[in-house]
């Protein structure tokens, strides 16, 4: 869909820009008021922050400025909408207006126009209703100066949307990351035509009337606010002219009687809009329009939309919600209420990758949401009371993955960040504006002023409209912090790398490979002039590296002190990676060889990170260590207390830490804000219960990498390879501290993750790094009578790798229900599942193991039984499920069946321990695939259904249950776990497959430990590949493809991943669910 | 009555501890503290509490007085089995890392209202056997 938009607003634009500015006012006289009521304002505007920048693109020629109007009427479809809300109006006006605004509603009406030439191009948009949001393409995202709708000359240099995040501190604009500077404005706009409305009523006269206010407006303001301004801009004043003008057009032609929304406030603005009409910049309007639904929010799917309305819309919208969702979405409840007999529909197993259930807000409202990747709760509709929530038998609680890299993200900065003056929440789109001066929080209802400089908008360079600041329009948006918000000068980057040495480590031969990791990545180590680098190395003593200006070589310090750990020298242990570049890669170069004749066998690992600590507590960063043993000596000696023969019993196995050193010595690293990761290459048993501490505390994360071996073990050192190289090069954010504010009424309780929970909700994160999740429970504190929906702030404050402190702030609202069949309706199950798991790692350390098993058994027979007795009127023989709950029961068994939990002898007890703190520390995406990975049958991929992502066509295979009747042995099945890939090889497995896509001859001649596909020149190989690589490139790091067949040494890990299959020790599915269906029945 | 003397002494030294932890445990409540030095601070008084009002059980033993002794033995016995049973991790009985979690600060509270309640009942019960024997004497 997406495509098709952009061709046809290429053909427009160009013939827009001439005509419009002319003919535009005349046609808006012209164009019928016939608006359509019903039109779904919101429906389809999806201005997305990213979205913004592309429009801004498409505004490009500032003399064209004029133009743009015409081209496409708002994306805004109205189709789906049934909404009340008034809004609808404007969209239609926008297309009408510009293109063919009467032929719209029939479709076929010539363009009342002559001028437009468009008039036919709008046409055919219609088809494409809803596809503004796939077109992420536009998002070149370069800084277009912002049209000079206003009529102001901006200089194209000062809005900018800085392609990253991470980039150049370009204070002005909005910075959206991966967005390409190229300023290739044309084709972005013409996303929105895909999204035109079919419906589009007729515009009515009010439409032009948008534009000319931003003109007047625009200049005051525009330097101190960001310049981000110039994305939103189009976005503002379309929403501005949905909003504003609809509303207008409605008032006038119907009295105003469409919108029921409360709000008188709304008036005033579309009066001033009004005005500005009057002044004679009809043309523009639509221009905006048409730019804003371009942006589409390509990456993400609705967090990023804007609402076409302004705020005062969707408050009104708020009220209304239950009814036009109710209406909209009937079939879907009807779906979602449908219970399940989980022992009579053996395939429940959706065929694509389950989606994040859809919040049932007020359209405006979700599309304004947080994007569900990003912020996640167990359940999408809330209970109204504790009460409720008890009796539903699910837990209540947030998933957040809050630093992913995202590939578009608006950037503000301003001299004063709105927020609430009680709770100090950030202003969102959730807020309610009572009038132009005043707001009032959605998570205390406090009623805020309006600060002077936020009434202007510096994306429409608009004076008066607040609420279409990017601040906003964005569920998730980052600021640039400014000195308030630093206790200190932001630090520069500190890496500082501490190496085990002894024996045992040198005869792993990981050296090597991580100083050749570390060499080649030198360069693209996240960082400014200020980075400083440093390294330590250790066995029974601690070595020091002087890499001082002027030497030749570097210089090693050995203390041999472990009991009393003091730093030899106060400078140059840790230096500035640009000016001492050589010696560092001198140092790298010559460090694997430096102690091969080493016969120390101990491990002073304490003392080590003392030293490593005190080195960098004046600064603060990060210290990644290297471990290959227990620790022997000094402070945090550790012994060893895994008994092989006691594995098989869930009871006794140490998952607590022996001592508090870690512990201690995590928090005081946090204090300094020093984050420990920890990679631990270790063939014996390292407790790394006991070690894992000093990063679970410090928030930093651990690596295990079992048995590794240079040449024993080539896989998992492909694997150390490649995940260093992420771990190196992804964004960093120092110095961090996180905070998870929600609603009034609702108060969390419980933290999972890496960190430490400094006071009540603030979570201390010395580094934050883009791959970690967290987790929080939540309970009702107080029933929350009359409130429609419930929100969720979390606000990351952070230093950026450029010295920037800037505020990442995501914010989710969700509906408040009062019936236990809506709280089961709205129940995410993948939530729900991720969050059970921290609890039972949390279970199980507190508890004992076969506590936290039992524990999520009972998590499923509760809410079962909790479902059959109160919501299910008929008693039906059978397992009874809600339909959102269906997948329940496997994904529990699948988390009794994976590693961390499992009972049985096969599962080691740091491989445990290492799971558990994966468990703990992965985005909800990941832990999914983890604990559910996806098999697909590849011999036999075509193009039936397939994706076409920039030219590549990518096959899409159904998910198959794992199960090993579903496995044929004639056919090839790619299984997808996140962290690693297994292609199973059938015996069978046809010919062409094994020639065409392996390279090889014959089934016999596949090599062992195969990890590659060859890169042939056959379709099947193409395919193959492309799907392979389209799988790795949506996660962060690299997961290694095992190839194997049926004498592999690595069967057992595939098959163990069968879930749905008896073992040894574990019910299959089906005994399972009979299981559940016994206690259920009880 | 020397026995209560002391006693009652003891007994006010225990009043003020449980004072003391309710409104530390309530300053980190109302983050006035951070969880690190809280529990740091509440740590170091974990052992002279257990010890003062191990005191006082014994002595009510020794002096025979059955029934404050029986009174004592149960919240006597809790305090030497939560110093007992704080998991080898843990940084005493009060664990910054965990205080947060799961409740745990509120059932902290909890607890040190009960022991205040507790202690100001033996206050005046000691108080009264004092006055008692003073006039036996």
């Amino acid at each position: 869909m997406q495509i098709q938009g952009p061709v046809q607003n290429q053909l427009m634009q160009p013939s827009d820009g001439q005509v419009y500015s002319p003919s535009i006012p005349g046609s808006y006289s012209q164009q019928p008021p016939a608006k359509i009521p019903s039109h779904p304002s919101s429906g389809q505007y999806n201005y997305s922050g990213s979205q913004n920048v592309s429009q801004l693109n498409s505004y490009q020629g500032p003399g064209q400025t004029l133009n743009r109007p015409p081209v496409a009427p708002f994306s805004g479809s109205p189709v789906q909408q049934t909404g009340p809300v008034p809004q609808v109006l404007l969209p239609a006006l926008q297309n009408s207006a510009v293109s063919s605004a009467p032929s719209f509603p029939p479709g076929a009406s010539p363009p009342v126009h002559s001028n437009w030439q468009y008039s036919q191009s709008p046409m055919s948009q219609p088809v494409g209703s809803q596809t503004s949001h796939l077109t992420h393409v536009t998002r070149t995202g370069s800084a277009q100066p912002p049209l000079s709708l206003s009529g102001d000359t901006n200089p194209p240099g000062s809005y900018q949307y800085a392609a990253s995040p991470g980039g150049p501190p370009i204070q002005n604009s909005y910075m959206k990351p991966g967005s390409v500077p190229p300023p290739v404005t044309q084709p972005l706009t013409p996303l929105h035509p895909p999204s035109r409305p079919p419906l589009g009523p007729p515009p009515v006269g009010g439409p032009p009337l948008i534009r000319p206010s931003a003109l007047t407006a625009g200049q005051p303001n525009a330097q101190s606010l960001l310049n981000s301004a110039a994305n939103q801009e189009g976005d503002a004043t379309s929403a501005a002219s949905d909003g504003s003008a609809v509303q207008n057009s409605y008032d006038a032609i119907e009295g105003g009687g469409l919108m029921a929304t409360p709000h008188p406030s709304p008036a005033p603005p579309n009066l001033k809009v009004n005005r500005s009409v009057g002044c004679g910049y009809p043309t523009l309007p639509p221009g905006y329009q048409n730019t804003s639904p371009p942006g589409a929010p390509g990456m993400q799917a609705s967090a990023l939309q804007y609402p076409d309305g302004s705020k005062h819309f969707h408050q009104p919208a708020l009220g209304t919600n239950h009814l036009t969702t109710a209406m909209g979405n009937l079939s879907l409840q009807q779906e979602g209420l449908r219970p399940v007999n989980l022992l009579q529909e053996r395939n429940i197993l959706p065929t694509t990758l389950l989606k994040a259930p859809v919040p049932n807000l007020h359209e405006d409202i979700q599309k304004l949401n947080c994007n569900p990747e990003l912020f996640r709760c167990t359940l999408t509709n809330i209970p109204q009371t504790q009460a409720l929530l008890n009796k539903a038998k699910l837990p209540l609680g947030l998933l957040l993955h809050p630093f992913k890299d995202l590939s578009q993200l608006p950037v503000v900065t301003s001299s004063t960040i709105v927020r609430c003056r009680s709770c100090r929440t950030y202003i969102n789109p959730f807020v309610s504006f009572l009038d132009q001066r005043r707001w009032k929080c959605n998570l205390c209802y406090r009623v805020n002023d309006v600060p002077e400089e936020f009434m202007y908008n510096p994306v429409t360079r608009v004076y008066g409209e607040p609420y279409k600041r990017p601040e906003v329009q964005n569920a998730t948006i980052e600021f640039m912090a400014p000195s308030e918000y630093m206790l200190r000068p932001p630090q520069p980057p500190v890496y500082l790398f501490v190496f085990d040495v002894s024996h045992n480590a040198i005869e792993t031969g990981y050296l090597n490979t991580v100083c050749q990791t570390l060499l080649d990545n030198l360069d693209l180590l996240p960082g400014n002039t200020r980075t400083k680098i440093g390294f330590i190395t250790f066995d029974s003593t601690i070595h020091f590296y002087s890499l001082q200006e002027g030497l030749s070589q570097p210089q090693m310090l050995i203390v041999s002190d472990i009991e009393d750990v003091f730093i030899p020298m106060p400078e140059n242990l840790l230096v500035n990676l640009n000016e001492n570049k050589e010696l560092i890669q001198d140092l790298l170069k010559s460090l694997p060889q430096l102690f091969t004749k080493s016969l120390e066998t101990q491990s002073a690992l304490g003392p080590a990170l003392q030293a490593a600590f005190k080195l960098m507590s004046p600064t603060g960063g990060r210290i990644s260590v290297f471990q290959t043993q227990l620790p022997s000596v000094g402070m945090g000696a550790l012994k060893s207390r895994e008994e092989p023969n006691q594995r098989a019993t869930a009871k006794d196995i140490h998952l607590t830490p022996s001592t508090d050193f870690y512990k201690k010595l995590a928090l005081d690293c946090s204090g300094q804000q020093v984050a420990v990761d920890l990679f631990l290459l270790s063939g014996q048993y390292s407790d790394l219960a006991s070690l894992g501490c000093i990063s679970r505390y410090s928030a930093g994360s651990v690596y295990y990498y079992q048995s590794y071996h240079q040449k024993h073990n080539p896989v998992q050192v492909e694997k150390l390879q490649k995940e260093l190289k992420r771990y190196l090069t992804r964004k960093i954010g120092f110095e961090a501290v996180m905070r998870i504010r929600c609603t009034k009424g609702l108060s969390i309780h419980t933290f999972h993750g890496n960190f430490f929970v400094r006071s009540t909700d603030l979570l201390s994160l010395p580094n934050v790094n883009p791959d970690a999740g967290y987790a929080v429970q939540m309970s009702v504190e107080e029933s929350l009578t009359d409130m429609q929906v419930v929100s969720f702030q979390s606000a990351l404050l952070y230093t950026s790798s450029k010295g920037e402190r800037r505020i990442r702030v995501h914010t989710m609202c969700l509906p408040v229900v009062t019936t236990l069949s809506d709280v089961y309706l709205g129940a995410d199950v993948q939530a729900i599942t991720g969050l059970l798991a921290n609890m039972a790692v949390d279970r199980s350390v507190s508890a004992t193991l076969s506590d936290a098993r039992d524990a999520l058994v009972n998590a499923v027979i509760d809410s079962l039984s909790a479902y059959r007795s109160s919501v299910l009127s008929i008693q039906q023989p059978g397992l009874m499920a809600p339909y959102s709950l269906r997948l329940f029961p496997l994904y529990v068994l699948a988390l009794l069946k994976q590693k961390a939990f499992q009972t049985g002898t096969n599962a080691r007890l740091d491989d445990r321990i290492f799971t558990m703190c994966q468990v703990k520390n992965q985005p909800l995406v990941y832990l999914m695939l983890m604990t559910h990975p996806s098999l697909y049958r590849v011999d036999n991929l075509t193009d039936e259904g397939a994706l076409n992502v920039n030219d590549r066509t990518i096959p899409q295979p159904p998910i198959l249950q794992l199960s090993v009747e579903k496995l044929s042995r004639d056919g090839a099945y790619l299984m997808d776990a996140g962290s690693v890939m297994f292609l199973w090889i059938g015996k069978n497995c046809g010919q062409s497959f094994i020639s065409q896509v392996l390279g090889v001859p014959n089934y016999g001649s596949i090599p062992q430990n195969m990890t590659h596909l060859p890169e042939l020149e056959t379709a099947e190989s193409i395919r193959t590949i492309a799907f392979i690589s389209w799988l790795r490139e949506q996660r962060p790091f690299f997961p290694i493809l095992y190839i194997i067949k049926d004498d592999s040494p690595l069967k057992p890990s595939f098959l163990q991943n069968m879930i749905e299959d008896r073992t040894e020790s574990a019910l299959s599915y089906y005994e399972f669910l009979l299981h559940i269906q016994q206690q259920v029945n009880k | 009555s020397v026995v209560f003397i002391f006693s009652l002494i003891d007994c006010c030294a225990l009043i003020f501890l449980s004072v003391y932890f309710i409104i530390t445990l309530s300053d980190l409540e109302c983050d006035y503290i951070n969880a690190r030095s809280c529990c740091s601070k509440l740590n170091k008084w974990v052992v002279p509490e257990v010890i003062g009002h191990a005191i006082v059980t014994v002595l009510m033993l020794i002096s025979l007085h059955w029934f404050i002794f029986l009174l004592n033995l149960p919240v006597a016995t809790w305090n030497i089995y939560r110093y007992i049973m704080v998991p080898s991790g843990n940084m005493g009985v009060f664990d910054p890392t965990e205080i947060h979690n799961r409740g745990q600060l509120k059932s902290h509270m909890k607890e040190a209202m009960i022991k205040l309640g507790f202690h100001l009942l033996c206050f005046f019960m000691y108080l009264y056997s004092m006055i008692l024997a003073l006039i036996n004497d």
